[in-house]
């Protein structure tokens, strides 16, 4: 892949395959991640984008059968974060992520936000206060939170909810932050919101973030990779790619012929 | 066609009438049969209209004899004797020692157990795990009252040596064993009903299997988890033959749960296997401690709801 | 705001020692249920050792018996099995009916309400509480005295939540699509019941009567506390034979016959002081062990066999 910027790199994707159980999910991935950029995935459902996401953090892991081949390599310290010598509980310390559906603990506010930071063994009150307060900043919800931090944090609404669950991320620093579909189960004036806040972030955070909504990824993101049946169609500069797309395929998509 | 119809029109008339009837006849099988099996979901109400209706009526005639302030505050219990003393406090001592034993055996063991099968073990553990833990549920608690006697007894004196033949302990701790299955099961049910996106939103944040149970799953399924210690408490309290084999039945105040007590249910299961007198005060006694073990079933019950709802509101 | 952020080998530190965690839970996991099976292993293996020398002819075909040696669990083991006849054929269709009712019929009001609430609590009431109540209802008011009808009918009621439980889950993993191609070509509710539901849902409300019969089987309480006697050397009358009376029994006397049944007969002999007689209860325990047991594992492999073949 052409390298179309002088940005430093934060990740990138070696010949990366995936496979559930027998099946071949992802095939032969290579792809840069910028440092401080948005990069946006999009592609028809089923194209293996959420399960290249969740690549990044070790997810599949979590289930017997899951197989990677390749390497995704983090930088500066250059380590494959897919090496089986790397723990995933080490990877996702360092890799934050906020999922499709809006998913607090069933805690107060509060501690949902200082979640990470308990995991980290920090349970200083004073360090926690500082920086479930910056973090709640940060996700643009503190305003509305911060006189109810010992409520439920099922009592928010959708957007708050997902904006909560961003704080939640943000909270441990992560140094890349990972969006499966962030804003598919909330109305447009939450989905505004989250957009926002995206553009806002990338000042601080790597992000990476997996959309079915080619708009979506047209606002927020410098760079898109356009995904098919497991396999990176094209990558690029989010501009080039939605206006003069090198691949048929990727032009179908986009104008609407496909997907 | 609308010649070949009108011509016989009659004989049509006749089988559609008779259509009509067979339909009638129908309708009505239909209703009887409807009514019937409506008939039969009943018997449920009129089997708790019933077991109020006995314990209730027998009670009332029992504290024509017995003033409810000796009943409750009464400290010896010997209603069979020529002086006669109905003090249900020494009963209710004998239940809750070994219920608490019992509980304090069940709830972390069974809780463990469902934790991890819910969140650490492969299906296959699982698959082999669950049907023990139904088979062990299975067990006739005669058979356990048995365990209780002649096995466990005998081991917990190697270990404790004032110990006697009868003693609630012994008895708790079995009948601990015995609710374990009923709390794991009920509690994993729980545990696994938590969405999935809830543990990997905590395995995201880098924490490990132990932590997302404790911290996430746990709190998740408390609802549930409170359900199934409420129904192992209601086992404990109604729990009947472990008590009457392994933990002697003299009526015996205590807290200590190295002595020998009668319980609420091993009274009723003494004065059953006597000979008592349709009518009599003794017939009567039994009911009263029905009555009194139902309340207490029904009072956890509602304990159990309070606190789940209290639980809720202040995570 | 500067993060504290921990150094790589902080992190690993942390990472060790909640692994460290991990396997220490599972290993206390491992062990919990190992005590459970251990407690089957031990109950199993005890009683068998004690009760070897007890596994004759005889034992099976003696009465009670003041001399442990030669007594058996005859009438015991027959009552058992005729309570059990009675508890079937009262619980099943009972609470199958019901099951179907609940499942498609009820109306959803607050009738169909308070009979879902009242078998989820009736689940929890202590079985002793049955006893009480059959000792009220079924022995005086009825009249059916401390019989095998008594008794049968008190652990019905008991299994009959079971029972309905098993029957609505059942009807309810049947997809829609078989109801709906019933009624579509015209059948009524209940030829759709008779024909489609009942037969596809029979495997699993077999797991069910087969479950609530392990339990009833080795009910104890209900059934001293309605009276049984624990002492019993005859048999209930065999239908049209002639008794030593020169009474000939009907065709359901019986029924209305005094009885012990099997955990009774354990319960006698556990609370013996002779210890030849704990012998005895080891051997009986077992027998009932064994019937409990192989009926609860026949119940788990159906459920298993079901749930591998699903049909639709």
């Amino acid at each position: 892949m052409q390298i179309h910027d002088k940005s430093p790199l934060k990740a990138e994707a070696r010949n990366l395959s995936f496979y559930y159980g027998e099946a071949k999910a992802l095939k032969n991935i290579n792809m840069p991640i910028y440092d401080k950029k948005v990069t946006a995935l999009i592609g028809p459902s089923g194209c293996g984008k959420s399960t290249y996401l969740r690549s990044f953090n070790r997810m599949h892991d979590l289930y017997p059968g899951n197989r990677y081949e390749g390497e995704i390599r983090f930088f500066p310290d250059n380590t494959n974060l897919l090496s089986p010598e790397v723990d995933p509980i080490e990877v996702r310390m360092r890799v934050g992520m906020v999922f499709q559906k809006p998913n607090p603990f069933p805690k107060s506010i509060y501690e949902n936000v200082a979640y990470g930071l308990r995991v980290r063994g920090e349970n200083n009150k004073r360090v926690l206060d500082d920086k479930v307060e910056h973090a709640l900043r940060g996700a643009a919800i503190w305003d509305e939170a911060k006189d109810r931090l010992n409520e439920l944090a099922s009592n928010l609404s959708g957007g708050q909810q997902q904006r909560l669950c961003i704080a939640r991320a943000l909270a441990t620093d992560p140094e890349l932050l990972l969006f499966d579909e962030p804003t598919s189960a909330l109305d447009p004036i939450a989905t505004g919101a989250i957009e926002e806040l995206v553009h806002e972030l990338k000042k601080r955070v790597t992000i990476l973030i997996v959309t079915h909504n080619m708009q979506q990824a047209a606002r927020v993101s410098d760079y898109t990779a356009y995904m098919y049946l497991g396999e990176m169609i094209e990558f690029g500069k989010t501009d080039e790619i939605f206006i003069k797309p090198q691949d048929k395929r990727t032009e179908d998509y986009i104008t609407g012929r496909m997907g | 066609m609308n010649h070949a119809m009108s011509a016989n029109n009659t004989s049509d008339l006749h089988v559609v009438s008779d259509r009509l009837s067979r339909n009638a006849m129908r309708n009505i099988s239909e209703r009887v049969i409807e009514a019937l099996l409506f008939a039969a979901a009943a018997v449920s109400v009129l089997t708790t209209i019933g077991i109020v209706y006995v314990l209730v009526s027998e009670s009332v005639q029992f504290f024509q004899h017995v003033s409810i302030i000796d009943f409750l505050t009464d400290t010896q219990w010997t209603p069979l004797f020529d002086d006669a003393h109905f003090g249900i406090m020494v009963l209710i001592s004998g239940t809750l020692v070994s219920s608490l034993v019992a509980l304090i055996v069940a709830i972390p063991m069974g809780t463990i157990i469902a934790i991890y099968l819910s969140e650490f073990a492969g299906s296959k553990v699982r698959e082999v795990a669950k049907p023990i833990l139904e088979l062990l549920g299975g067990i006739p608690t005669i058979v356990f009252g048995y365990f209780a006697l002649l096995m466990v007894t005998p081991l917990l004196q190697k270990i404790l040596p004032g110990l006697p033949g009868f003693s609630l302990l012994s008895a708790g701790l079995v009948m601990g064993i015995m609710i374990v299955p009923y709390i794991a099961s009920l509690s994993e049910d729980a545990m696994r009903a938590v969405p999935m996106s809830l543990r990997e939103g905590s395995y995201a944040m880098g924490s490990t299997r132990l932590y997302t149970a404790i911290h996430v799953v746990v709190p998740a399924a408390f609802s549930g988890l409170a359900a199934s210690y409420i129904l192992a408490i209601s086992r404990a309290v109604g729990e009947t033959m472990i008590l009457a084999v392994a933990a002697g039945m003299q009526p015996n105040l205590t807290a200590n749960p190295m002595e020998p007590a009668a319980t609420i249910t091993s009274f009723i299961v003494q004065v059953a296997l006597g000979d008592l007198p349709h009518g009599s005060i003794g017939y009567q006694t039994i009911f009263a401690a029905g009555l009194t073990l139902i309340m207490i079933t029904l009072m956890f019950n509602i304990l159990g709801q309070w606190l789940r709802r209290r639980f809720r509101e202040n995570y | 705001m500067q993060a504290n952020i921990l150094t790589t080998e902080q992190i690993r530190a942390l990472i060790a020692k909640g692994k460290l965690k991990d396997a220490v839970f599972k290993a206390v996991g491992i062990f919990c249920l190992a005590i459970a099976l251990l407690v089957i292993v031990l109950l199993v293996s005890d009683m068998v050792m004690k009760g070897s020398e007890r596994f004759t002819v005889d034992f099976f075909m003696n009465f009670a018996s003041r001399r442990a040696t030669q007594a058996g669990i005859l009438s015991a083991w027959v009552g058992s099995l005729l309570v059990m006849l009675v508890t079937a054929l009262a619980a099943v269709p009972l609470g199958v009916a019901a099951g179907v009712y609940l499942e498609e019929y009820a109306k959803r009001n607050w009738i169909t309400e308070l009979i879902e609430i009242n078998i989820t609590n009736l689940a929890a009431v202590p079985s002793i509480v049955y006893g009480l109540l059959a000792l009220g209802i079924f022995v005086y008011q009825f009249g059916f005295g401390q019989s095998i009808l008594s008794a049968g009918l008190t652990l019905a009621l008991l299994i009959l939540p079971i029972i309905i439980v098993s029957t609505r889950e059942a009807i309810r993993a049947i997809p829609a699509m078989i109801r709906e191609g019933s009624m579509a070509v015209g059948a009524t509710r209940w030829q759709t019941c008779r024909y489609h539901i009942i037969p596809y849902a029979m495997p699993g409300i077999l797991t069910g009567v087969i479950i609530g019969l392990a339990r009833a089987i080795g009910e104890t309480a209900p059934i001293i506390t309605i009276g049984a006697l624990t002492f019993i050397a005859f048999l209930p009358p065999v239908p049209y034979t002639t008794g030593t009376d020169g009474v000939t029994a009907g065709m359901f006397d019986w029924v209305m016959s005094p009885f012990t049944v099997m955990p009774i007969q354990i319960f006698n002999w556990t609370s013996r002081p002779d210890p030849a007689f704990e012998v005895n209860a080891a051997a009986a325990g077992f027998v009932l062990m064994a019937m409990v047991l192989s009926m609860n594992a026949v119940a788990i492999y159906l459920r298993y066999k079901m749930r591998k073949n699903i049909k639709w």
